[in-house]
């Protein structure tokens, strides 16, 4: 018997291999693309068994990646956070800058075993396309990446970054024109060249085997997060938190704790506006049980079951359908779900810059947020593993808005419609600054210049910064 | 409720076959531009020589459907369009001649409840769905529905289809088989995919008896090439581009969200007529070689 890869463990919960994850997943999708699906999931299972793709895939894990991502402490943050000793897994520092990259060499190796040349993807934030032209790149495989309109205007370096890595994007201009949108477009693409074209998803949604491969090659995650934390503390942590737009980081760093009954798992949904507004992306929170995009899972959808637009300030977790193990997570109450609001997102997207120097993708600003409001529930003593899943880079020009950072608003590209390029800023600087600077030992945490009466109301740390709507 | 029994597309394939020739199945996307005209739409094209009408349920998400579709179905979404009005299209339209088929990806239906779903298409005079999305393997609850309702349950075939997925489909199909011609979404195409004869053939060796063949048709030539070996030739985008240029003739292009108001607005379609009785032309003249 070879080694797997991915081995079953043989605990009720870890060993789940699809396709289906209790009523949810399956393959709801044309009979023309059940060939390729067959292809993939045998190819898929011969290649985890395959001591040379074992090797390969661990080598460029090592050598492009750059793994084992690092465990790093957040001490100031972790004082926002109620006193709980925050533990950042680090998938910033992957090559491309998120974890995204851990799933596309996967399957861009794989894509080389089926004697393809060309692979398409769907991307929101741009993440998941940098990482496939980056891999499509370095395999020398043609490459087609479809972004809604929309994101491509609030993502625009992601967009320069895929055309100068020689791929082609292709902005979406019908529906949403978000991730949904784009997922639909690549569907198409798929159907009509599947002969010399992988579709190389992005996300644990989709059609079996997608939600379980991408899962497998995202395991690395919480695999070396577990022994990193076990390392440090001589414990299993009291939770695990991250960010769930599809849900891959979430289902990567969750599932080796699934059988770990005394951690809890905290999947963390964009709450955009709130729930109650209707504008969010809180799939688990706010939808229901339906089809999309070739899975049964949680959709949100009116009452004739139509798609339901979602909305959130984070592109990569503006999606209104959910991976379906995390839909089967949420009902048999393995993992909570919470909705985290864009200003509570924002809020811990500056906070995490201040106390720790570490600039968060927005997506996973919402897992930091989900800790700092855990944190204080857990208290002192309690130990909170956080998903870093991506960096902030691109996700300054949206930040920069946010905050009022720009001196000019209508010396950008856009603004010229009118729209919410000059408005108003929704996010108070100033006052997060003296949050952070109340980490500080306690002779130096006034603010320097100090401290013109707007600044001191917020610098209690013990206001809440954060409304989410637990479920 | 209208009396007038209810057609089922096997019905009308097998007087097809009897009269020598393939049958002609048109589609139109429900509430485009609103559902009177649809409704106009729909019976212009049986009384211009549509045999089966496939009425498409517009969805927010049609991964199998190209520009035009994708079009008109936003449309009539944004006008209104809500999975009663095809219901009621369908009940309107029993009795003009053709067998009704709805076609329809499969959330909608999930969202009704698919026993439910399924006994309303049939009181209101539904031969059946045609569901581009689902394959029978996460088809449990319509295979039981379909059965209690005696509906036809079509699925698809494709190009890339193996013999086990062939055999697979037909066995749990009725009605007829759908075969899309080429890979890839609805829409017209300058030719039909040279596969398409092979794929008809490998799909009767399956065992079916009735296959139509769809995606990619759009003339008169093109029915009648196709129809020299298939059961039905299923023409959409054509139709749905042809209903355009009516409307657009006549003014009254794009969905209006005032449909109730519009009840006397009957638009002449002389395009949409003469593109059905062009394919019309085309299914009867398919097989008059083999006859000759």
């Amino acid at each position: 018997m070879s080694q797997s890869l991915f081995p079953r463990p043989d605990t009720p919960l870890r060993s789940e291999a699809g396709p289906y994850f209790g009523d949810f997943g399956g393959r709801f999708l044309p009979e023309a693309l059940v060939p390729a699906l067959d292809e993939i999931r045998e190819a898929y299972e011969k290649a985890i068994v395959d001591p040379d793709f074992i090797a390969e895939l661990q080598r460029l894990s090592r050598e492009y990646t750059g793994r084992p991502s690092l465990l790093s402490e957040a001490p100031r943050f972790s004082a926002l956070a109620g006193g709980a000793r925050v533990l950042l897994k680090r998938e910033d520092l992957n090559h491309t800058g998120s974890h995204k990259i851990n799933n596309v060499l996967g399957q861009a190796l794989l894509t080389q075993r089926m004697g393809k040349t060309r692979v398409i993807a769907e991307t929101g934030a741009g993440q998941h396309g940098v990482a496939t032209a980056t891999a499509a790149a370095l395999f020398g495989l043609d490459c087609t990446i479809y972004m809604g309109e929309e994101d491509t205007e609030r993502q625009a370096l992601n967009v320069a970054r895929m055309r100068l890595l020689g791929a082609e994007v292709v902005p979406v201009t019908h529906g949403s024109r978000t991730l949904k949108d784009a997922i639909n477009e690549a569907f198409r693409d798929w159907v009509t060249n599947v002969e010399t074209t992988h579709y190389l998803l992005g996300t644990v949604a989709g059609p079996h085997p997608f939600p379980v491969m991408v899962r497998d090659f995202h395991r690395v995650i919480g695999e070396e997060a577990r022994e990193q934390v076990l390392e440090r503390t001589g414990a299993l942590p009291d939770a695990v938190v991250a960010c769930v737009g599809g849900g891959s980081n979430a289902m990567g760093i969750f599932h080796a704790f699934l059988d770990d009954a005394d951690v809890r798992l905290i999947g963390c949904e964009a709450g955009g506006d709130g729930v109650a507004t209707g504008r969010h992306s809180a799939t688990i929170g706010g939808g229901s049980p339906g089809v999309l995009h070739g899975a049964r899972s949680f959709v949100m959808q009116d009452d004739d079951g139509q798609t339901i637009p979602s909305h959130s300030v984070s592109a990569g977790l503006d999606y209104p359908s959910v991976g379906p193990e995390h839909a089967w997570l949420a009902e048999i109450g393995r993992a909570e779900y919470r909705a985290i609001d864009d200003d509570a997102a924002m809020d811990a997207f500056a906070l995490l810059s201040m106390t720790e120097g570490i600039m968060p993708a927005l997506e996973s600003a919402h897992a930091l947020a989900g800790a700092l409001a855990l944190g204080r529930e857990l208290g002192e003593g309690s130990t909170v593993l956080v998903s870093l899943s991506g960096r902030g880079d691109k996700d300054v020009d949206t930040a920069s808005r946010w905050f009022g950072l720009l001196d000019d608003p209508s010396d950008g590209s856009d603004g010229s419609d009118g729209s919410d390029g000059a408005a108003a800023p929704r996010g108070d600087l100033a006052a997060l600054r003296d949050l952070a600077r109340s980490t500080l030992p306690t002779d130096r945490a006034a603010s320097p210049e100090t401290a013109g009466p707007e600044t001191t109301a917020a610098a209690d740390p013990a206001t809440p910064l954060t409304e989410e709507e637990n479920r | 409720m209208s009396t007038t029994a209810r057609l089922r597309a096997g019905d009308v394939l097998e007087r097809t076959r009897a009269e020598g020739r393939p049958a002609l199945v048109g589609y139109l996307p429900v509430g485009f531009p609103d559902q009177q005209r649809c409704i106009q739409a729909a019976r212009t094209l049986v009384d211009n020589g549509v045999d089966v009408l496939e009425l498409g349920l517009p969805y927010s998400d049609p991964v199998m459907d190209g520009p035009v579709i994708q079009q008109a179905a936003t449309a009539a979404l944004a006008g209104g369009t809500r999975t009663h009005h095809v219901l009621e299209a369908v009940e309107a339209l029993r009795g003009s001649g053709a067998a009704v088929l709805v076609m329809t990806y499969w959330n909608p239906v999930l969202a009704q409840g698919v026993a439910s779903f399924a006994q309303r298409l049939a009181a209101a005079g539904g031969a059946g769905l045609i569901t581009p999305d689902l394959i029978p393997d996460e088809a449990g609850d319509w295979l039981t529905a379909s059965e209690e309702e005696e509906l036809d349950r079509v699925f698809l075939v494709a190009p890339s289809s193996p013999r086990e997925r062939l055999s697979h489909v037909v066995s749990h199909a009725s009605g007829f088989v759908y075969a899309a011609s080429t890979m890839g979404v609805t829409g017209t195409r300058d030719s039909v995919g040279e596969a398409t004869r092979g794929l008809v053939e490998r799909t009767r060796a399956a065992g079916a008896r009735n296959v139509c063949v769809g995606l990619g048709v759009s003339t008169g030539t093109q029915a009648a090439e196709v129809g020299a070996y298939a059961d039905g030739v299923i023409v959409g985008s054509a139709f749905v581009k042809a209903l355009m240029e009516d409307l657009a003739a006549a003014g009254a292009d794009g969905a209006d969200p005032g449909a109730e108001a519009s009840l006397d607005a009957a638009v002449p379609m002389p395009r949409l007529a003469a593109k059905a009785r062009e394919l019309r032309e085309g299914v009867e003249s398919a097989r008059s070689g083999v006859r000759a």
